[in-house]
């Protein structure tokens, strides 16, 4: 219990003091998850809004394999990611590999499934009928795509969510692919987890608040759009 | 434009700005080196007293990579990293005779100790060989956490265990965490169990453990860093102009001054003894 207080002491601490690393680590945390939803949400919205629309022999075990990929287990991917990457991989000319842009690569990989299922299911979800409202009134098939996202809104921007909460949270990943390098690539998650091994449990558990703050700060804000935009 | 198309337009126009903006930030190749490195060096700290101080005078990026001995030189092995800071010998023999590495030096040592719970049930402490003490632990069948990840830590306790001739893998009472040192240690204080550990890492967590040294200063504890650059013969992408770099300033004057001063304020004596030029027939092997 007393260890919760220090930590809790050592992030008010950190905090207050705008302490330089543990600043740029969250500002890191944030750029690369956040530029890895970005991503996802570009590939996952598109991909899923043409998967739910479409109609075509094969089209569940797609749907299926989508939804699996929503519990991709992060290490998974860390693995291949980095195989690929490596300097002798199939993809080494790329010269990318412990970076934070393999970071980014990894964890869209790991975002964009989430993002797609929600999408494909918050799709299907709206009164079958719609479509066909939609197209009686002479919209066009683009017109059409863009009122059904649109009604969409509410579910989507959960999905938003759980993508972003899936990787700014996730470390097997970004410490595969990323090397939790000090400076570079050193995130939230993976400081927690060294810090952990050094024994520093104040400073992990000051790490940890700093995560859940960060977490909270941007559901936050995603809540707030998403509820005053509530239909009607 | 309405409202949501704007929306994903400037949701297009950060992801690539984003994007961009991080690979901006990516250094050029040839300028960065991968250090693959055991959890010691980073778990106590060391490298981030050195890693600053080669950047500066060679201005290489160096990417740090801590992960067990073992890992560190398969990662070499396949060319993946440029140079390695570790301490597993025998596998670096191997490691050498196979052609992977070159120019391995003598970089530091410290050793290895035996902790455990203060009640000691097995009845180890002051025992003077290390093989002594762990048949007294198989005798009495008390926990013992072992690594388990093919580190060089690991690698020295399969060699004590053997040496003891006592085949532990299978047994109730030994259990592997297949974590870094640090949280091994965590584990055994928590199930209050023993374990081999080195000296560093011990004593950077030993104020949250609860554990004791109870046997130390067997000859057969001695735990040798070495510096390896990796062979570029064999992988032509590794960086060895910056390995051979990193290699000299490993075993420099003024960085074996740095190794040996280390830690002395924070606990009262050195982590890492400065080796550097000696032959490894010199500290006892």
């Amino acid at each position: 219990m007393e260890l919760i207080l220090e930590g809790i002491a050592k992030a008010a601490s950190l905090l207050a003091s705008l302490d330089r690393e543990v600043m740029a680590i969250t500002w890191l945390s944030l750029k690369v998850s956040g530029s890895a939803t970005l991503i996802s949400l570009l590939l996952g919205i598109s991909g899923g809004t043409a998967l739910a629309l479409s109609d075509f022999p094969g089209k569940r075990l797609l749907v299926s394999l989508v939804n699996t990929g929503m519990a991709l287990p992060p290490v998974v991917v860390g693995l291949f990611v980095s195989i690929f990457f490596w300097r002798n991989g199939p993809l080494g000319f790329a010269e990318i590999l412990y970076t934070p842009a393999a970071m980014v690569i990894a964890q869209a990989i790991i975002a964009t499934p989430i993002v797609m299922g929600i999408t494909v299911a918050s799709i299907q979800n709206l009164p079958p009928n719609l479509r066909l409202q939609i197209l009686a009134l002479g919209a066009t098939r683009g017109q059409m795509v863009r009122l059904l996202v649109r009604e969409a809104r509410l579910p989507l921007l959960a999905g938003v969510m759980a993508g972003f909460g899936g990787v700014i949270s996730e470390v097997g990943a970004s410490i595969m692919v990323g090397g939790n390098i000090k400076g570079y690539t050193r995130v939230l998650t993976t400081a927690t987890v060294m810090e952990t091994g050094r024994g520093n449990f104040d400073l992990a558990i000051a790490l940890s608040l700093i995560l859940l703050l960060l977490c909270f700060a941007i559901n936050y804000l995603l809540t707030r759009i998403q509820q005053r935009e509530r239909p009607r | 434009m309405n409202q949501w198309q704007r929306l994903f337009f400037s949701l297009l126009i950060a992801a690539t700005l984003a994007v961009t903006g991080i690979c901006d930030s990516a250094a050029a190749a040839s300028k960065t080196l991968i250090l693959a490195t055991t959890t010691s060096t980073q778990d106590s700290g060391l490298l981030d007293v050195l890693i600053p101080v080669f950047e500066k005078e060679s201005g290489y990026f160096v990417k740090t990579i801590a992960v067990g001995s073992g890992q560190a030189m398969a990662m070499g092995e396949k060319g993946e990293a440029d140079v390695l800071l570790v301490h597993s010998p025998d596998a670096e023999k191997k490691f050498m005779d196979k052609g992977a590495g070159v120019n391995r030096r003598l970089v530091m040592h410290n050793d290895f100790v035996i902790v455990g719970p203060a009640a000691d049930p097995a009845k180890i402490r002051g025992t003077k060989s290390s093989a002594e003490a762990f048949k007294k632990i198989a005798k009495a069948g008390s926990l013992f956490l072992s690594r388990g990840d093919n580190s060089g830590t690991h690698a020295k306790e399969k060699g004590l265990w053997k040496g003891a001739g006592i085949a532990a893998d299978g047994q109730k009472w030994y259990q592997q965490t297949g974590l870094g040192m640090g949280q091994t240690l965590n584990v055994a204080a928590e199930k209050k169990g023993y374990t081999l550990t080195d000296r560093a890492t011990y004593l950077a967590l030993k104020k949250t453990l609860g554990l004791e040294i109870l046997v130390e200063g067997d000859a057969k504890l001695l735990n040798i860093y070495h510096v390896i650059e990796v062979n570029r013969a064999k992988w032509p992408k590794v960086n060895a102009a910056g390995a051979k770099a990193f290699g000299d300033f490993m075993v420099g004057k003024k960085v074996q001054e740095i190794i040996g001063r280390f830690g002395v304020d924070k606990f009262g004596a050195p982590l890492f003894f400065p080796d550097a030029g000696k032959k490894p027939e010199s500290l006892g092997l």
